[in-house]
């Protein structure tokens, strides 16, 4: 069966993806600033970032619910991505204080084993405060004049059409919010002196702490930084999807790891490409393939980059000393 | 080296107490024998442990088990015994990879479910093919253990986490692909296959429990002897050496590679072979079988009695299957409550001293519940008009003495977060101020106990499972038996 090339199809798979692809990017990055640090498998990310999606919906249902919000669109969602973010960062800084620091020089099956707890207990608490149905945000009657009836708001509204392309304003939303974030993190990263003394604990922590670094607190605020990431990505999850539930950080953190590993773990600019390309990937298989292709195929991927390539596309190789 | 002449005799393996111990100096000595010398519950458990032999602990667990079904009727038998002895094997499979080897598989629950299916299309009315367990047991264990051995590859290239992330994905895509992908029916899809047969020994087939659980029991203790050997065996020894430095072992020319790779098919073959028994009682599999929490739960088996111990995998199986069962939605709530207060009893005994500061705590439970509840009510009748869920001694004096509101939505919630909350505070909290936070802490926990927890125990328990590895890794990473590690860097 050939089927003949259709461009629409293909450059919206793509917009898809890109869309898709800087979600799980800002995810990516979450692991890959821990682990460049702590060398630590933070396996309650993916929850982290599914608090985050349900702090953005309480946010949201504080302020009138999404049938008639009390404050404009665009208050609404700064004040939606700045509820979530923060509410996220403080949550990795307590999980970081709680349940990882404790065991900061113990064998490194201890750390694994407890995040893989805190990823399980919060995933269970979400079932118990939310209980098990989807929400809705509802991001598509979001500061529309009608949206008792329905009627489309102002974020779907295609920005952009070519014949049957057309990319709407949350996707411009989210890739804009994404390459603001990105910018940000690279700028605090290379330039502030907290950034330094990130790199700095990231090389060697030893040797970091003897050079007068706090190196509990880079550590701190490593965790705050990539969890404000993953808060955003579940914000935008909710916008794109209209739905978040407690079991979606599960997948969603196995994605981010993904494109963390395929970018190169512990770069920068690797994650966000790692994030691309398993977005692509998965926008194009379910396009392609059908649906329940998309998550066999971002494994193939995995499989293949570590098989070919350990240290990821931008990694550099560790040379392991004694 | 066939021109050697005399070869000197190969001296004879020296006694335990008198062989000299790797990286333990005159420190570390010291330091174990101040453990020793320390009181305490967990202390007592350890010298126990440390006495008794491992053909006595053996003979007590067997002469124990053995007995159970002659006084427990079969529904009990089921999930308290049965399952506990299928959570047992679990523990020890996962044991070799993790505990042994320290390969850190999160695929484990997969091969266990390829076990089970595969076990299942042989046997089973689905394809009509009907094998005899002599030849189909057999076949599922060894072809498990292929796939453990073919999981194990990637393992040679992949650090720690890597692998966890690699054996990871794999559990999730056998759930996805027996679920959904499911080619030619195969694997039934979402249904599972059910008519699954019995175990046979020889042409005579196990129908009742009783003779199930004895089979089982019998297969258990077989592994036990089994594994007790391998463990002091030269693999054994290369294993631990792997678990606890990979470039030291590599260094003595071990051969690194091929010690991961049998680990992994030795973990695979008993999680296969656990997989057709589990199949086969239960007559039926469903992917649900097979998943995340049941990972989790294996897990919490072999950490909980402390990883690498034989006898730490078989108490921790014991332990979790029997709170699971009194957790599980369908028992009466009055077994899950008192496992509750019970636990929490406990754990002040342990952890509280000395005794008058335990007295305190006691007391000031009591008496904050009285008064909070007199407040509760007095502020408004709503506070304390809540209906105590049914069932068991206890419920009478939980009525007057917890908070258990009626029409107030989110209290159950806020009762929750700050019971979080003020755990967390309680592990940064020393001396008086602990004792005096502990009385609050104990009182909330069993509020939220009443108001949402009981309302569903499913997911309380899974979230009790999942602090449990969190408090377990913080406070004692090597479990109830392990021996915690000195090391001088």
């Amino acid at each position: 069966m050939i089927v003949a090339f259709n461009a629409e199809l293909f450059i919206q798979l793509l917009v898809n993806g890109i869309t898709l692809g800087s979600l799980y990017g800002l995810i990516a990055l979450g692991y890959s600033l821990v682990y460049g640090i702590l060398k630590l498998l933070n396996f309650a990310h993916g929850d982290v970032y599914m608090i985050g999606a349900f702090v953005g919906y309480g946010v949201l249902t504080l302020l009138g619910g999404p049938l008639s919000p009390n404050v404009a669109l665009t208050p609404l969602i700064v004040l939606m991505f700045l509820g979530a973010m923060l509410a996220s960062g403080l949550l990795g800084v307590v999980i970081e204080r709680f349940a990882y620091r404790p065991l900061r020089d113990a064998p490194r099956l201890a750390p694994l084993i407890s995040a893989l707890g805190v990823s399980f207990f919060l995933q269970n608490s979400a079932l118990l405060l939310f209980g098990s149905q989807f929400r809705s945000y509802d991001s598509f009657v979001l500061g529309s004049k009608n949206p008792e009836f329905f009627e489309p708001g102002p974020l779907t509204d295609p920005v952009f059409v070519v014949k049957n392309v057309n990319i709407q304003l949350i996707q411009v939303i989210v890739l804009a919010t994404t390459v603001g974030l990105m910018a940000a993190l690279t700028f605090l990263v290379a330039k502030t002196q907290i950034g330094k003394a990130m790199r700095a604990t990231s090389y060697d922590r030893e040797a970091a702490a003897m050079m007068g670094i706090d190196t509990d607190r880079v550590i701190a605020t490593t965790f705050f930084i990539g969890s404000v990431l993953a808060g955003a990505a579940g914000v935008m999850f909710g916008l794109l999807f209209s739905q978040v539930f407690h079991f979606m950080g599960f997948l969603a953190g196995l994605k981010g790891f993904t494109a963390a590993v395929v970018g190169g773990i512990g770069s920068i600019p690797g994650a966000m490409l790692g994030g691309l390309l398993v977005g692509l990937a998965e926008s194009f298989a379910a396009g392609y393939l059908g649906g329940r292709w998309s998550d066999l195929t971002v494994f193939g991927i995995l499989i293949l980059v570590l098989l070919v390539r350990p240290s990821g596309l931008l990694g550099t190789r560790a040379i392991q000393k004694v | 080296m066939e021109s050697g002449g005399d070869i000197p005799e190969v001296p004879g393996r020296p006694d335990e107490r008198d062989r000299p111990r790797v990286g333990v100096d005159e420190w570390v000595a010291s330091v174990e024998e101040r453990r020793e010398q320390r009181g305490g519950f967990a202390a007592i458990g350890r010298r126990i442990d440390a006495v008794v032999p491992p053909w006595a602990r053996l003979l007590i667990f067997t002469a124990a088990a053995a007995t159970l079904p002659l006084w427990m009727d079969t529904g009990d038998l089921f999930v308290y015994g049965i399952f506990t002895l299928i959570y047992i094997l679990l523990g020890l499979g996962l044991n070799v990879i993790v505990g042994y080897a320290g390969l850190l598989d999160l695929g484990y629950v997969a091969l266990f479910g390829f076990g089970a299916y595969f076990y299942a299309i042989l046997s089973s009315e689905h394809f009509g093919i009907h094998w005899p367990s002599a030849v189909s047991v057999p076949i599922v264990v060894l072809s498990t253990a292929a796939l453990g051995l073919v999981l194990g590859v990637p393992s040679r290239r992949l650090l720690g986490d890597y692998l966890a992330i690699v054996t990871l994905f794999f559990g999730q895509a056998f759930v996805v692909f027996v679920n959904a992908a499911n080619p030619r029916g195969l694997t039934g899809g979402p249904n599972g296959i059910a008519d699954i047969d019995p175990n046979d020994l020889l042409g005579y087939e196990l129908i009742t429990r009783r003779q199930q659980y004895w089979f089982i029991l019998a297969i258990v203790v077989l592994i036990l002897i089994g594994l007790h050997f391998l463990s002091e065996s030269r693999t054994g020894r290369a294993w631990r050496a792997l678990r606890e430095d990979p470039l030291a072992a590599e260094a003595m020319s071990m051969p690194v590679n091929r010690l991961k790779l049998m680990a992994f098919a030795f973990g695979a073959g008993i999680a296969g072979l656990t997989g057709c028994l589990f199949a086969a009682v239960l007559t039926a599999v469903t992917s649900g079988n097979f998943a995340l929490p049941i990972l989790i739960t294996i897990y919490a088996v072999v950490i909980l009695g402390g990883i690498g111990s034989l006898t730490g995998v078989v108490i921790g199986a014991v332990v979790i299957n029997v709170s699971f069962q009194f957790l599980a939605p369908e028992n009466p709530q009055n077994n899950a409550r008192l496992l509750f207060y019970g636990t929490i009893v406990l754990l002040l005994l342990m952890a509280v001293r000395p005794l008058w500061r335990l007295a305190v705590v006691f007391g000031g439970v009591l008496v904050f519940g009285f008064v909070a509840h007199e407040v509760a009510s007095r502020i408004d009748e709503s506070w304390t008009a809540g209906a105590v869920v049914e069932g068991g001694r206890v419920a009478g004096v939980v009525a007057d003495w917890v908070i258990i509101p009626a029409g107030h939505d989110r209290f159950a919630d806020i009762a929750y977060i700050a019971l979080i909350v003020l755990v967390l505070t309680l592990t940064r909290v020393r001396g008086w101020w602990r004792t005096l936070l502990t009385i609050p802490t104990v009182y909330l926990s069993a509020v939220v106990w009443e108001t949402s927890f009981v309302e569903q125990p499913a997911v309380a328990r899974w979230i009790l499972f999942g602090a449990l590895l969190v408090f377990l890794m913080t406070v004692r990473p090597q479990g109830l038996l392990g021996t915690p590690r000195v090391e001088i860097v």
